[in-house]
């Protein structure tokens, strides 16, 4: 394959150092998550409630609430910070995040239809519905971009996303909005929240989330021969279409397992990227790495702050926001923007 | 591009000289012709059916008074308010598409429809306001917001980039706040500040009206002559400052503008979703032009508009759905039908 060095804003050495600086940063926070709470827990207790006998009071706080709550935010944060790193690769544009081609709208749509019309209650009935809603919908606007053309133009995706997205809001707004009992079901459900309580829950998302992980981060070099037109990706040997199926499909498990145990949380796979690129520059491989690592800073840090500020705790979706976006418009005043890729 | 695809009004050299697209001509006289028809039909239909006839002569102030009120002081409002606010929101989409070179571009960019609900979800929610009260508060937010992400993303002038991350730095804020009072508020505020999110023409008077229509008819005038402005705009400051446009202070004028009919028409109505986004670009492939058509855009909002109020009003009779809804799905049914439509014209 091409070995030719693609433009960077740091020198490799530094922006090695920035990978470690986050995996140190991510190491701690995964502690401070596990300790931290409404009662706050001793490190050693923790590590006797997870590797040893787990006969302290608390260990079922640690093993039922926090140990979920904190796999989560791992696997949920680099899930919408790849998925967003690669939406924005593919459309090259920066509006765009994983939202767009439609998982958030669909998972909403079906929570609507299973607590509206099928009167469902329990997580787990939730999470089914919410991943199928996030599969079909994606699907769906995949072939709606697709149809007919004989060139992939990732802007028909982004607008099919949209179009989609549109109807499905429409169709659960006039659910919800005739339904008192369904609109209080969903108006929680999309503020979005890592506290689930359930370690099955999680890991019954997670061989979703992994397998969409691995094939982000493999699609991170055929994605940098894609960024440099298709024609000449296509003399170079790579299949622009397949290339696109896959990351479909990656974005598809990723948003779609995430916002199906979660809620739709925001701003994290639309920010983290972004941010990635403005650090490591236009290499998808960087901006992967730096991706999965700060993605899940984000979220777990969002998490922790949101326990400790207010007594009933802040949902996570509503605290990234605040945490990310200050970040984000300080970077965006500060930093020579490169519009190039907008 | 051919001359005769042009049509042309006095000569170069003389005083008076306008080139205009036959196509974009063309298709906007068949939108507002159809918008017009379309009127018709709404101020007949409902649960008192009327005849052409009997609306025309209501309207004319003759036949029974009963039918006059009925045709002028309940459906006359309401008809008009959906051509002014959906013209208004078209064209404010087309500017915001123009000046960000964005397809995704639409007055929430700047934050405005999102400062908007977190002023209504306020009003309604903490201080239980009337009509009116939310109306002010919606505006209060919303052009708050529009001046916060500006002021952000100035530096040394506007960039559309930086300004597409301001507006989507404070409206995540804003959106993250709307949700907390959601999930805070009781059931009963939490549905009303819904209904008054999904953008409504129910219930309209003229008293209600007539501010906000005034507002965008001016704005549209002044939109319309800045458009030459604005099309020199697209392509690129240097070139636009070359040809003699003060790129920044058009820039600013015409997102103020874009502001006033966003505004104005989120006071009457609400937050109504989606057709800023989606008539720009129904007017852009139907008039086939590169640039922005602003009166094609204007047209296809208002008709855009009609027809959903139409259905909100009559499809699930006598219950009456929030408009906003309907723009949601038509347009997006619509902008997938182009879609497809699009692609069988480039196989062919």
């Amino acid at each position: 394959m091409h070995k030719a060095p693609l433009p960077t804003t740091l020198p490799a050495a530094n922006r090695l150092a920035w990978l470690v600086l986050c995996l140190g940063l991510l190491a701690v926070l995964v502690l401070l998550s596990l300790t931290l709470g409404a009662k706050p827990i001793a490190l050693a207790v923790v590590a006797d409630s997870l590797f040893g006998s787990g006969l302290h009071p608390d260990a079922i706080i640690i093993t039922q609430g926090r140990l979920p709550r904190t796999l989560l935010g791992l696997l949920a944060g680099a899930a919408l910070g790849l998925s967003g790193a690669i939406i924005q690769a593919l459309t090259r544009n920066p509006l765009a995040d994983p939202g767009i081609l439609g998982v958030n709208a669909g998972a909403s749509f079906a929570v609507v239809l299973g607590a509206g019309v099928f009167g469902i209650t329990s997580a787990a009935g939730y999470l089914a519905f919410a991943f199928t809603g996030a599969l079909a919908t994606t699907l769906l606007v995949y072939l709606v971009g697709a149809y007919g053309t004989a060139r992939l133009e990732p802007m028909r995706f982004v607008l099919a996303g949209v179009a989609i997205s549109a109807v499905m809001m429409g169709f659960a707004s006039s659910i919800t909005l005739l339904n008192p009992w369904a609109f209080d079901r969903v108006r929680f459900w999309s503020a979005g929240s890592l506290d689930v309580r359930d370690l099955a829950l999680v890991l019954q998302v997670a061989p979703a989330l992994l397998l969409g992980i691995v094939i982000a981060l493999l699609l991170a070099r055929p994605l940098n021969v894609l960024g440099m037109g298709e024609d000449l990706a296509v003399s170079l040997g790579s299949r622009p279409r397949l290339i696109h199926a896959t990351a479909v499909l990656a974005i598809t498990l990723l948003c779609g397992a995430s916002t199906a145990i979660a809620g739709p949380i925001g701003f994290v796979g639309l920010m983290i990227p972004h941010i990635a690129r403005w650090m490591m520059g236009t290499d998808q491989r960087w901006i992967m790495a730096c991706t999965l690592l700060l993605a899940p800073v984000l979220l777990l840090a969002s998490d922790i702050i949101g326990r400790l500020l207010v007594p009933g705790e802040l949902r996570v979706s509503i605290v990234t926001a605040f945490v990310g976006a200050p970040v984000l418009i300080w970077l965006a005043r500060r930093a020579q923007l490169s519009g190039g890729r907008a | 591009m051919r001359p005769s695809d042009y049509l042309y009004l006095g000569r170069p050299t003389g005083p008076v000289y306008l080139r205009v697209r036959a196509q974009g001509l063309w298709v906007g006289m068949l939108l507002a012709l159809a918008a017009l028809m379309l009127a018709g039909l709404a101020l007949g239909a409902g649960a008192l059916e009327l005849s052409h006839a009997q609306v025309w002569q209501a309207l004319l102030g003759e036949g029974p008074a009963r039918l006059a009120a009925v045709v002028r002081e309940w459906r006359l409002p309401r008809v008009v308010m959906a051509l002014v606010v959906g013209g208004a929101l078209g064209m404010s989409g087309a500017i915001f598409q123009s000046l960000i070179r964005n397809p995704l571009g639409s007055p929430d960019v700047i934050g405005f429809n999102t400062g908007a609900y977190t002023g209504a979800l306020v009003t309604i929610i903490l201080l239980q306001g009337s009509y009116f009260e939310i109306a002010t508060g919606a505006l209060a937010g919303g052009l708050a917001a529009a001046l916060l992400v500006y002021l952000l993303a100035y530096r040394r002038g506007i960039q559309g980039f930086r300004l597409i991350i301001v507006g989507i730095a404070i409206s995540a804020m804003l959106a993250a706040f709307n949700t907390w009072l959601m999930i805070s508020a009781s059931l009963e505020s939490a549905m009303t500040a819904a209904l008054w999110g999904a953008g409504s023409l129910n219930g309209i008077t003229w008293d209600k009206a007539l501010p906000s229509a005034l507002f965008s008819l001016v704005a549209m005038v002044l939109t319309l002559l800045l458009s030459r402005r604005m099309a020199l705009l697209e392509m690129g400051d240097d070139s636009a400052s070359a040809l003699g446009v003060p790129a920044e202070r058009t820039r600013l004028q015409l997102m103020s503008l874009g502001v006033v009919l966003t505004a104005a028409a989120t006071a009457a109505a609400g937050p109504i979703s989606f057709i800023a986004l989606a008539a720009p670009q129904i007017a852009q492939r139907l008039s086939r032009s590169h640039g922005t058509a602003l009166l094609c855009a204007f047209w296809v909002g208002a008709l855009l508009l009609l027809l959903a109020d139409y259905c909100a009003q009559h499809l699930f009779a006598p219950r009456q759905l929030p408009v906003g809804i309907v723009t949601v799905s038509i347009g997006g049914l619509y902008l997938v039908w182009l879609l497809f439509r699009q692609s069988r014209l480039a196989s062919s």
